[in-house]
């Protein structure tokens, strides 16, 4: 698989604070992964240090084969870290014109790209007056001017409304389905649980995790049930070696699994002891409880 | 390099207010030409500038650029905008992560600053030259194309204020505070100038020093061109005053000028690296 940035023990210090402390990770072409962590947890600074505008205090990263310097890897690139950073007296198609320059890239680019993110009909209107997410749409189409190997998104989708919460999602999705690489930061665990293949969890600037997302939820899920026979059940199922642990709360018992176990069979098992449910789902951990787990328990 | 221009060319072409001040910069360099119809006629007193030789050629090059450089505070604020305003609208940090490296980014400010300079010393060129071919007594070709190291000092002397003002608007990011620290640090090399001087009566020792200063340094590469005239010379001879005063442009005047102005441009890259965006 072709490697598209590698990061080795990088380390970033703010004076006494460690925002980045010793983070490795590698990204892939053709996944889309997501950097997941609470505010302040180094995120952003990451993405800083490997975009050439936040110095590193040690480690090192390397762009694509190795042998590119950051600056020729940069226009291989699309990035938009926290706000969208435009002139606010130029229109769009101005400020898209300018970035293109920058990148060397044709301006045949930036109607296509305006259409992508549906802003070609305001084109003309100056940055100044458009709404959050359309600057947050811009700046998207900003990033793929260069049809970039890697995009790169931090928070996309903060203080966006609903709406445009979902408008910048399907966004992504879309692009994603091109084959774009994408590098998504977010604090937000449904925005990478339903767009990322792929995560890495950051805590004060520490790696807790990184992998496939859905091999980061590892437990075999547990059964929520309700039983008229409530006492029986809660016996049958404390012997049973299946499960590791049972709770009750009130009416609803929530029995943990051990290994795999299907909710017919499970239902099958407990009408063979004469127990009869009248509440049987199967449900797995969210990444939320997974996330919280993760970064309390460290 | 052109590309680099271009950029800078791209950002400045669509900000009105930058517009406005490079508008009226060229037209108040073109207002030069409005001394030729200064003219007092009151009574017995006939006053008239442009007949006094100040359009004389050589002399109108010293004068002009003299005058010019006085009004180079105009660009100077475009100047200082053009690189706080990355910093307010943060557009510097996009710029970075779009693909201009820093070196890129310092270098198309200081392009811009020469682009400015050469414009502008062409400008005045072509309106010296349309004023004293109206005016000058004097018109052999020998004598029209004399004295025009005044072009290049004025050329020097633009680049070097400008590049002072690139390197503020990088360490203070604040057009108006960057404006006002220049404002400040002119005013305390220019009363410490006059205590040094106070106190050393009658010798060089403040010019020896100040020469080297910023804003001195500056001042030095045109002098100030009205006592050269030849009216004021003769009420001077009058009164008995002696006002030999060496004019010219010295090449140590020059250099000092680009020795400043490498190292603003260097403080600035370095600054610009060192920082975290």
């Amino acid at each position: 698989m072709d490697t598209i940035l590698t990061i080795n023990n990088l380390t970033k210090k703010f004076g006494y604070l460690t925002a980045v402390k010793d983070l490795s990770f590698t990204i892939n072409k053709g996944n889309v992964y997501g950097i997941l962590g609470p505010n302040g947890s180094g995120k952003s600074t990451t993405l800083g240090i490997v975009l050439n505008v936040v110095n590193k205090t040690s480690g090192d990263f390397s762009w694509f084969d190795g042998n590119t310097t950051t600056h020729d890897a940069l226009k291989k690139v699309g990035a938009i870290i926290e706000r969208p950073n435009f002139y606010p007296y130029m229109s769009a198609y101005q400020n898209l014109k300018l970035v293109c320059k920058i990148k060397g890239v044709d301006f045949s680019k930036v109607d296509e790209k305006l259409e992508l993110v549906g802003l070609l009909d305001r084109k003309d209107s100056k940055f100044q007056t458009y709404s959050l997410g359309m600057k947050q749409r811009l700046a998207i189409a900003s990033a793929l001017l260069n049809d970039p190997e890697i995009l790169i998104l931090d928070e996309p989708t903060n203080g966006l409304d609903p709406q445009g919460i979902h408008q910048i999602r399907t966004l992504i999705k879309q692009i994603a389905s091109n084959g774009t690489t994408i590098l998504l930061a977010s604090h937000l665990l449904d925005e990478v649980e339903k767009v990322c293949s792929h995560v890495v969890v950051l805590r004060k600037g520490e790696k807790l995790y990184s992998g496939r997302v859905d091999e980061m939820i590892s437990s075999h899920g547990f059964f929520e049930l309700k039983a008229e026979k409530q006492s029986e059940l809660i016996q049958v199922l404390e012997a049973d070696a299946n499960f590791s642990s049972v709770k009750t709360e009130g009416e609803l018992i929530t029995a943990f699994l051990n290994q795999p176990m299907d909710a017919s069979v499970f239902n099958k098992l407990m009408f063979d002891k004469g127990i009869t449910l009248s509440h049987l789902v199967k449900r797995k951990e969210s990444l939320e409880e997974q996330f919280l787990k993760l970064t309390n328990n460290q | 390099m052109l590309r680099l221009l271009e950029i800078e060319f791209h950002k400045l072409r669509y900000s009105k207010a930058s517009k406005i001040l490079i508008i009226t910069y060229f037209v108040l360099l073109t207002c030069i030409a409005l001394f030729a119809s200064i003219k007092f006629d009151i009574g017995p007193i006939k006053f008239h500038l442009a007949e006094l030789g100040i359009f004389n050629f050589p002399y109108v090059w010293h004068f002009n650029t003299f005058v010019a450089g006085l009004l180079k505070f105009f660009l100077l604020l475009v100047i200082v905008s053009m690189v706080s305003n990355e910093y307010s609208n943060k557009t510097i940090k996009q710029n970075l992560i779009d693909g201009l490296s820093k070196k890129e980014f310092i270098l198309s400010k200081f392009y811009t600053v020469i682009a400015f300079s050469l414009i502008s010393t062409v400008f005045v060129f072509i309106v010296s030259l349309i004023l004293g071919l109206i005016y000058s007594s004097y018109k052999e070709p020998s004598i029209i194309f004399s004295d025009l190291e005044y072009l290049i000092a004025f050329f020097i002397k633009l680049v070097g204020f400008f590049s002072f003002g690139l390197f503020l608007g990088v360490l203070i990011k604040r057009s108006a505070f960057a404006v006002a620290t220049m404002i400040v640090l002119f005013f305390v090399e220019f009363i410490s100038y006059a205590i040094v001087s106070g106190y050393n009566r009658g010798t060089d020792v403040a010019d020896n020093i100040y020469q080297f200063l910023p804003f001195k340094s500056l001042w030095n590469l045109i002098d100030e061109p009205g006592s050269r005239l030849s009216a004021v010379q003769a009420v001077a001879q009058q009164v008995g005053e002696d006002l030999a005063y060496d004019y010219a442009v010295h090449w140590y005047e020059i250099a000092i000028v680009l020795g400043w102005t490498a190292l603003f441009i260097f403080l600035s890259y370095r600054l610009l690296k060192k920082r975290d965006l």
